[in-house]
């Protein structure tokens, strides 16, 4: 007979195995699932993996697709591991994304005097910054008056959606956009170059990468991550020991706000060159999953955001070929995270055999 | 005593942790109408059989019968319906109900539509009234000390009908006065037949308190006996396996009246709804002397020790530190060179989760000991963890030395891990500290961890710090204060030298009855 019991101290081999546990567990529920649609398992797979990894345009489109994810992720993550809850990052996306455009687009051909890089750098600058405040409010609010972030961040999104809708049927509609709620478009001299030729991806992605390792770089060797990580592992403890938590959290506040931001600006600059309602497909609820499914390492972010992107693609060609519903794609990223979740949980345990009890 | 079947009777019970034996093949027997003091160091494994017996954890091997009946094993609910109540030493309420609402929680049944809390708060007055142990139901259990906690732990249990009550270190937050009252009260139950099963590393209450003793000692039952025939030398030798030296007082320059460390005049500190904490506090430190705050728990330490540490902004007064006046912030305090040793180890002193070393860089991470402009020097860092757990005798870190994660420690070596930091924390300054503030140092520790903390605490007052120890328990006190001063109520009396009180008289200005004569 087995029990389970704790482990005194967590094993490293666990923990290493733990992703690789959750994978499997995901690919059998899923399986299951694409046999009930009626189609054949191995086929489907190998389909969904061939059209997310198989092939130069796929693995373009899946990295495409996994820039933003990145920057989402990563801002959920560095919210959460002090226990900042952003459920934002959405509304802080597109408040990022509309900040780009108004820089660099509103003034593009009326010519605000400003040298190219500077108005980039004003342009990124400008999305992160609206990020950043869209969450610093919430940030303050819960620091100050203990209001709970996971609510307030959560219904800004609803609000800045309405309030992007009205700007593009309002003051930053494309008059040449033949009436579709579409924004002015930026100056093309400000759009991120490809990264490969003939394809979408572009160098957004080295800026995602870049930033990921920035923060791994930050949480782990640098005062500030130490800082961050002691108020979101015992608040209390952090404040004997001088780290004050309102104003860390604020600063975290800062960062994941502005790292949401800047996905927008760039998901505007890589690849759409301008604002709509529909520029995000939920990238911003996405970026939760992912840092969750990389247990907010932010190299593990870079990797989940890419299995959920090539899921993603993958499943639109499966679906096309063997007539399995795309919304395997959601049930796989959905089966995924609570996989593992209850994987790492479950490598603080073990298998005990128990010598029967009497 | 009579002999029919014993209450609880447990056989041949082990426990492994990976390594660890913290059980092996432990058996006794309790008996309606006893106390049985279950004696022995924090890691001989009184815990892990409660613990077992309380059905939070399954034995390897042995059997439990309750009044001739098994009980099955890991099964808590069976335990509670058998009527066990434990009382554990950390305590199990939720901090933002009432009284009441704790002792009824889980109490009644969920499709139940309506609590039935009249009948509830009765029954709760007359369980109280009858065990003689005062409360206020309608209390939120954020507010209460310590020991008045603790009473509602106890109640808890008795509410719920337990015959059979563990209580796990209970005197360890109790004043003399408190743990009269427990003792009385224990008293009481144990003639209505109440079994108890009193769990302890103070020698004096358990032959106070208890019919018989088992010694347990590195998970091995080594004694049992009557504590009539038992003496102090006898026990203590069974549990730590040789004898125990008592603290050595260093020799130290006779401190010349010169500045006070820390200063504090007229200090008021009024807490939430209002509540007067500390009402007109006046108290002077001087460098090489061991000041005592002698008290009831609850009576105002709390706030006094969040002032003194940066963790609060007094209402009125001011506080001075070397002469100057200084900040309300941590940070003010940990510059000033002030250590602070915390009365919650594992809440507020320590990141439970995080390693050692990580452990070991708070409060002085940004120095340039730890920090190069804005990054961590994290192998200075791990080399000084390792020295400091060497230094200071931090066992239990298993084969990951300063990796080891701060939760995996003992109380005691928890604390000796707090000291390490607070004492010795920055590796460029081998100074002594300022000012030492120890709020309730050895709350729950061994014997052998409790030497080492007043050890510790007298060789730094030695060393010239002045040492600032707040404390409940009478003993510790006359072991290492120079001065005495006693809080009631939010006021402190005068300090007087150690010598100049009698037990009986700090008890009584502990009660209120005295702070006249003391302030005179």
């Amino acid at each position: 007979m087995f029990r389970i019991e704790r482990r005194s101290l967590p094993s490293p081999l666990a923990l290493a195995l733990a992703p690789l546990a959750a994978i499997g567990f995901t690919l059998l529920v899923s399986s299951l699932l694409v046999a009930w649609a009626g189609a054949p398992v191995g086929r489907a797979y190998a389909l969904l993996l061939e059209g997310g990894f198989g092939s130069r345009f796929a693995l373009t489109e899946t990295l495409t697709r996994a820039t933003p994810l990145i920057l989402t992720g990563l801002a959920a993550a560095v919210a959460f591991k002090a226990r900042l809850y952003n459920i934002g990052a959405e509304g802080q996306l597109y408040a990022g994304a509309i900040a780009a455009v108004a820089v660099g687009g509103l003034h593009g051909g009326s010519g605000l005097a400003v040298p190219l890089p500077l108005l980039f750098g004003a342009m990124m600058l400008a999305a992160a910054g609206a990020g950043a405040v869209l969450l610093l409010a919430p940030a303050w609010l819960k620091v100050k008056l203990g209001v709970d972030e996971v609510v307030t961040t959560l219904l800004l999104n609803f609000i800045v959606l309405l309030f992007v809708s009205a700007l593009l049927d309002g003051p930053m509609k494309d008059p040449a956009a033949m009436g579709w709620p579409q924004s002015v478009a930026l100056q093309p001299a400000l759009l991120l170059d490809p990264l490969v030729p003939r394809s979408r991806l572009h160098t957004g992605l080295l800026v995602a990468l870049a930033l990921a390792a920035g923060i791994w770089v930050l949480l782990r060797f640098s005062v500030w991550g130490f800082e961050l990580r002691a108020v979101g592992a015992n608040a209390q403890a952090a404040a004997f020991a001088g780290i004050p938590p309102g104003a860390t959290t604020l600063k975290v506040a800062l960062c994941s706000g502005a790292l949401a931001g800047l996905a927008g600006a760039i998901e505007v600059a890589g690849r759409t060159g301008y604002v709509t309602l529909d520029m995000s497909p939920g990238y911003g609820f996405s970026g939760i999953v992912i840092a969750m499914l990389a247990l907010l390492h932010p190299l593990g972010v870079v990797a989940a955001a890419v299995f959920v992107a090539g899921i993603l693609v993958g499943a639109d060609s499966m679906s096309r070929s063997v007539g399995a519903p795309t919304y395997i794609a959601d049930v796989i990223v959905a089966v995924a995270l609570i996989a593992m979740l209850t994987a790492a949980g479950l490598a603080q345990y073990r298998l005990v055999r128990a010598a029967a009890p009497r | 005593m009579a002999r029919e079947a014993p209450a609880l009777s447990l056989r041949g019970i082990s426990k492994h942790f990976g390594p660890l034996q913290a059980n092996d093949d432990i058996s006794l027997h309790l008996h309606a109408g006893e106390v049985l003091a279950l004696l022995g160091e924090n890691g001989a494994g009184k815990s892990t059989l409660v613990s077992i017996l309380f059905g939070h954890l399954r034995a390897d091997a042995g059997a439990i019968e309750v009044h001739g009946r098994p009980l099955p094993a890991g099964d808590t609910a069976a335990a509670l319906a058998a009527g066990i109540g434990m009382v554990h030493q950390h305590f199990t309420l939720a901090d933002n109900l009432s009284v009441l609402d704790n002792v009824m929680l889980g109490t009644e049944p969920l499709w139940q539509p309506f609590s039935r809390r009249r009948a509830a708060r009765a029954h709760l007055l007359a369980t109280a009234q009858r065990f003689g142990l005062a409360v206020d139901p309608d209390a939120w259990v954020a507010e209460l000390s310590m020991g008045e906690r603790q009473r509602v732990e106890i109640l808890k249990a008795l509410v719920r009908g337990a015959r059979i009550l563990i209580l796990d270190e209970p005197t360890a937050v109790l004043t003399p006065g408190e743990s009269e009252a427990l003792f009385t009260t224990l008293a009481h139950g144990v003639a209505q037949g109440l079994a108890v099963i009193f769990i302890s590393h103070k020698l004096d209450e358990v032959l106070r308190v208890s019919q018989r003793i088992v010694v347990l000692r590195a998970g091995r039952r080594v004694l049992e006996c009557a504590s009539s025939g038992a003496s102090r030398n006898m026990l203590a030798e069974a549990m730590v396996g040789g004898s125990v030296a008592p603290p050595v007082r260093p020799a130290r320059p006779v401190a010349g009246r010169s500045n006070p460390v820390l200063e504090l005049a007229a200090v008021s500190f009024t807490g939430a709804r209002g509540k007067p904490l500390l009402q007109d506090i006046h108290l002077a430190v001087h460098a090489g002397e061991v000041l005592a705050i002698a008290g009831v728990a609850g009576n105002g330490q709390q706030a006094l020790a969040a002032l003194l540490g940066g963790g609060a902004r007094p209402s009125a007064g001011t506080l001075r530190c070397a002469g100057a006046a200084i900040d309300h912030d941590p940070r003010a305090w940990i510059a000033a060179s002030v250590a602070r040793i915390p009365e919650d180890r594992s809440a507020v002193g320590l990141i439970g989760e995080w390693p050692l070393w990580c452990n070991l860089m708070l409060e002085r991470h940004r120095r340039p000991a730890f920090a190069r402009g804005p990054w961590l020097r994290r192998a200075r860092a791990h080399r000084h963890a390792a020295t400091l757990i060497e230094r200071f005798d931090v066992r239990g870190t298993l084969s990951r030395g300063a990796d080891t994660p701060a939760r995996a420690l003992s109380g005691g070596n928890m604390q000796k891990l707090i000291l390490a930091r607070a004492l010795a924390g920055d590796p460029d300054d081998s100074r002594p500290p300022r000012l030492i503030v120890a709020n309730q140092p050895t709350w729950g520790l061994d014997v052998g961890a409790v030497a080492a903390v007043h050890q510790r605490l007298l060789d730094a007052g030695a060393a010239g710090s002045a040492v600032l120890l707040i404390s409940e328990d009478l003993d510790e006190i006359f072991v290492l204060a120079d001065r005495i001063a006693v809080m009631h109520a939010g006021r402190l009396t005068a300090a007087q030298p150690a010598a100049a009180w009698s037990r009986a008289e700090i008890g009584l200005a502990m009660a209120g009855g005295a702070a006249g004569r003391a302030a005179a």
